[in-house]
């Protein structure tokens, strides 16, 4: 049997690089060895992936559909039911570092598609990445690419590629930029027919040779007829690009950093850790699978649990896959897509280019008020399937003191470590409570209230906001 | 807080969806009007004259009662250069007051910012619906936001607990959860004082349904009943200044005749009602509602509804408003429309700045983002 280190450590790296996963399902990957299962999520080719036909049925119309709350719902679906948990925990890391909106796009089908295209290459190379993500209609659109022409240029995409994309402020002229942008001309879109006729037209990638800027162009020293292929070759070279993508990895994975305009002042937290990850860029020529081996085997990855403020999506599903609410096709995605705007993280449409403020800017009072009542709702619903696994499994421990009951509880819901003021808090109203007893039918349903009471407590501490 | 009651309050009411100016305001002697709108016009024996030229629509006869007693500036002509025809990106520039760039702060969190800078009151921003506005949203500003008055607060979603007694045991639990922990880090620290703001936010606005009592009978729709829940917060004198809440959907592609008509009997109901409840209360003087949508609609009818146009309509309503006509009805001819609609005249940002500057008293220039020509509507 795993101990109680191996369980906490597994939970930890299953809401790091998923979404969680039920205590009840933690025994039996630790049993197979923590380098085994990270090497399993590395691996997401060898799980069956979610049916895109399957979708289109039950979400009839998402693929065309104009509001985008159906997509939202869609992309929930996959993060709920995914076997895949990598896979879809990367494709939001990408979405969140190549930030595109649909205030702007205004085409959700186009910002769905550029997500599977992050399901597809984001564990692969980072150079193959960025050549799909400049080829992404919606990125196209987001930064006016389709408006960059020969000889009448439009920076937008050149800027922010460095920038906020790739290597960051301070490790580039204004010149490059220039001429970024004058080797992504003629990188555009064009409308293809809907399949659902009232929706919004897909858009594909359109390469418009005649439009493309064939001079000689010089970019961070590299000089010839530069196109979008060869910037793409330059900037995974350069060493501010390995360091850049470490330090999104390591703020969306292991511990909550300030957001990226910031970085060329504040230096990262641990630059250990920072170095490590670039060196395993560097063997492995930018393969982002490589990479996340090194992270996720590393020890400042294994000791940073409990560190991060969770964000809503991982808040969200998180807590509907630990409650079992929403296995498998049923009412009630969107709203927990809505509930993900609600709380501040409206999926598919990012605030701005930078991504969302992350950590402690997750919280304000609306949004804690919203979270806690969400998460309390859900654990405290004592007819859910996996409450009610949690209560069965309480009472499997042999669970009668208040005390013994609040150390299950909270087993069962992680295993997660509290403060001392939390505990002592569950302790209080337990012992309020008193002894659990399942003599007859009247005291087992009583003991079912009492505890969940102390899981509706749980969902609402302080302590359950971190990941 | 009574020392704070008669501080100016804006209460804004979003019409979301792209609201259509030329069926709120008809040019009903104008013939281009006819010629564009064969389908989707109002009807000669349903116009509710103005002047000569233009028309309410006659279902919003208390609409127009407000205007006839000198209390409804319009606001023509009202949006921005290359409006664009997304109802996201439009309302992401109204909301952020960025046109050019994607903005991140909301320009109402900036009022309210300017007008608690210390953030002491987390009721001096309200918004009624379900999660924040981005007008209203900016790190640091605090603002509540309630999808339901009667039943805001910690723990009102879980349908475990029973009886009010056990929903006490767990705030008390709460609140102790919460409480200052010394050496816990910055995070937790923080997160125990927003959920302390919280529940005193909480606490505060349940008094206000507690102290309301009123002889008006708002409808049973969705604005009338936010506005009943601004009223009763505004009358319990809790320091709120800002108010937001939406109504719709105005975006009346297809069959556009009844629903159009609906969202506005409903908005002229209850504002109706919302102003009678507070003259009862001796409490509409310091009241202005302010009304815009994102963009207007086509020129020309789609044969039973309306695509997304350009220029809108927006008005302020309100004791201290100075009724009346501002700024000029946008031209029909087709030599001066922008793409099929109606070009905006009049920069939102200057409508923002009026209310801004000559209601809330405030410095217009950083909340709208620069110097917008005002009216003198307030």
């Amino acid at each position: 049997m795993p101990n109680r280190e191996e369980i906490l450590l597994m939970a930890h790296l299953m809401r790091r690089a998923g979404f969680g996963e039920p205590r009840w399902d933690l025994d039996a990957r630790a049993e197979k060895g923590y380098e085994a299962v990270v090497e399993e999520l590395l691996h997401p080719e060898e799980q069956p992936a979610i049916d895109d036909e399957l979708m289109y049925r039950i979400f009839p119309g998402y693929e065309g559909a104009a509001g985008p709350p159906i997509n939202q719902a869609d992309w929930v679906f996959r993060m709920v039911n995914t076997k895949r948990p990598l896979e879809e925990k990367m494709a939001l890391f990408w979405h969140q570092m190549f930030a595109t909106g649909n205030s702007k796009v205004d085409n959700p089908p186009e910002m769905t598609r550029q997500i599977a295209m992050f399901r597809e290459f984001g564990l692969g190379n980072y150079r193959d990445l960025l050549v799909e993500l400049a080829k992404s209609p919606a990125m196209i659109f987001w930064l006016d690419n389709h408006g960059n022409h020969d000889g009448a240029i439009n920076e937008n995409w050149g800027r922010e590629l460095l920038e906020l994309f790739s290597l960051g402020v301070g490790n580039y002229s204004e010149d490059d930029i220039q001429n970024a942008a004058r080797a992504f001309t003629g990188w555009s879109i064009a409308p293809k027919i809907p399949r659902n006729p009232l929706g919004r037209f897909f858009w594909k990638f359109d390469y418009k040779p005649e439009d493309h800027d064939e001079g000689e162009k010089t970019f961070l020293g590299h000089t010839g007829n530069l196109n979008g292929e060869d910037i793409m070759g330059i900037i995974v070279d350069q060493p501010a690009s390995p360091r850049f993508l470490a330090r999104h990895l390591y703020r969306f994975f292991v511990a909550d950093e300030p957001s990226v305009p910031s970085w060329n002042t504040t230096p990262p937290t641990d630059p250990q850790a920072i170095e490590m990850l670039v060196e395993a860029y560097s063997e492995s020529q930018g393969d982002i699978r490589s990479i996340l081996r090194v992270l996720f085997n590393s020890d400042f990855f294994k000791n940073s649990q409990f560190g991060r403020v969770k964000s809503p999506a991982e808040l969200i599903v998180g807590t509907v896959r630990m409650a079992g609410s929403h296995e498998g096709f049923r009412p009630g995605y969107n709203n927990l897509a809505l509930e993900c705007g609600w709380q501040g993280q409206e999926l598919l449409n990012p605030p701005s280019v930078e991504g969302w403020h992350t950590g402690a800017a997750w919280i304000d009072a609306g949004a804690l008020m919203r979270r806690v009542n969400f998460a309390a709702g859900v654990l405290g619903d004592t007819s859910l399937p996996g409450v009610k696994s949690m209560i069965r499994r309480v009472r499997s421990f042999g669970a009668v003191s208040p005390q013994q009951m609040v150390a299950a509880c909270l087993d069962c819901m992680g295993p997660l470590n509290v403060s001392d003021a939390t505990l002592r808090e569950l302790l209080t109203h337990a012992i309020k409570g008193g002894e659990l007893s399942w003599d007859s039918e009247a005291s087992s349903k009583e003991s079912e209230a009492k505890i969940g009471k102390i899981l509706t407590l749980i969902a609402a501490s302080r302590d359950y906001q971190f990941a | 807080m009574t020392a704070t009651k008669k501080d100016p309050v804006l209460v804004i009411l979003q019409l979301t969806g792209a609201n259509d100016y030329l069926n709120t305001i008809v040019p009903y002697t104008n013939p281009l009007y006819w010629d564009a709108r064969p389908k989707v016009n109002i009807p000669q024996e349903l116009v509710l004259p103005i002047d000569d030229e233009l028309a309410f629509r006659s279902e919003v006869e208390s609409f127009k009662a407000i205007y006839d007693q000198g209390n409804m500036a319009i606001i023509h002509g009202v949006g921005f250069a290359n409006s664009p025809r997304s109802h996201f990106r439009a309302m992401d520039i109204w909301h952020t007051c960025e046109p050019d760039t994607i903005g991140v702060d909301g320009w109402v969190a900036k009022v309210i910012r300017d007008l608690d800078p210390a953030g002491e009151n987390v009721l001096k921003g309200v918004n009624f619906g379900q999660g924040l506005p981005r007008a209203m949203a900016m790190r640091g500003v605090p603002v509540t936001s309630v999808n339901n008055l009667a039943t805001y607060g910690v723990f009102s979603s879980v349908r475990s607990l029973t009886t009010e007694q056990e929903r006490t045991q767990l705030l008390d639990s709460f609140a102790r959860m919460y409480a200052p922990a010394i050496g816990t880090g910055p995070t937790m620290e923080y997160l125990g004082q927003t959920g302390l703001d919280a529940l005193k936010g909480a606490d505060v606005i349940k008094l206000a349904p507690e102290r309301y009592s009123s002889t008006i009978e708002y409808a049973n729709n969705a604005i009338a009943k936010a506005l009943k829940d601004v009223a009763q917060v505004h009358l319990a004198g809790l320091g709120t200044q800002v108010f937001y809440t939406s109504h719709g959907p105005f975006d009346t592609h297809f069959d556009q005749s009844g629903s159009h008509a609906k969202l506005w009997i409903e908005i002229s109901e209850a504002l109706e009602s919302f102003f009678s409840d507070l003259r009862e209360h001796d409490a509409s003087d310091n009241v202005v509602v302010m009304l815009f949508s994102e963009f207007g609609r086509r020129v020309k009818d789609n044969g039973t509804g309306t695509d997304h146009g350009a220029a809108g309509v927006a008005f302020a309503i309100g004791d201290a408003v100075k009724g009346g006509m501002y700024g000029q009805y946008p031209s029909l001819k087709p030599e001066d429309l922008s793409q099929g609609d109606l070009a905006p005249n009049y920069d939102f940002r200057g409508f923002y700045a009026s209310l801004v500057d000559q209601w809330m008293g405030l410095d217009p220039v950083p909340i709208v983002g620069g110097q917008f020509e005002q009216m003198a509507f307030v």
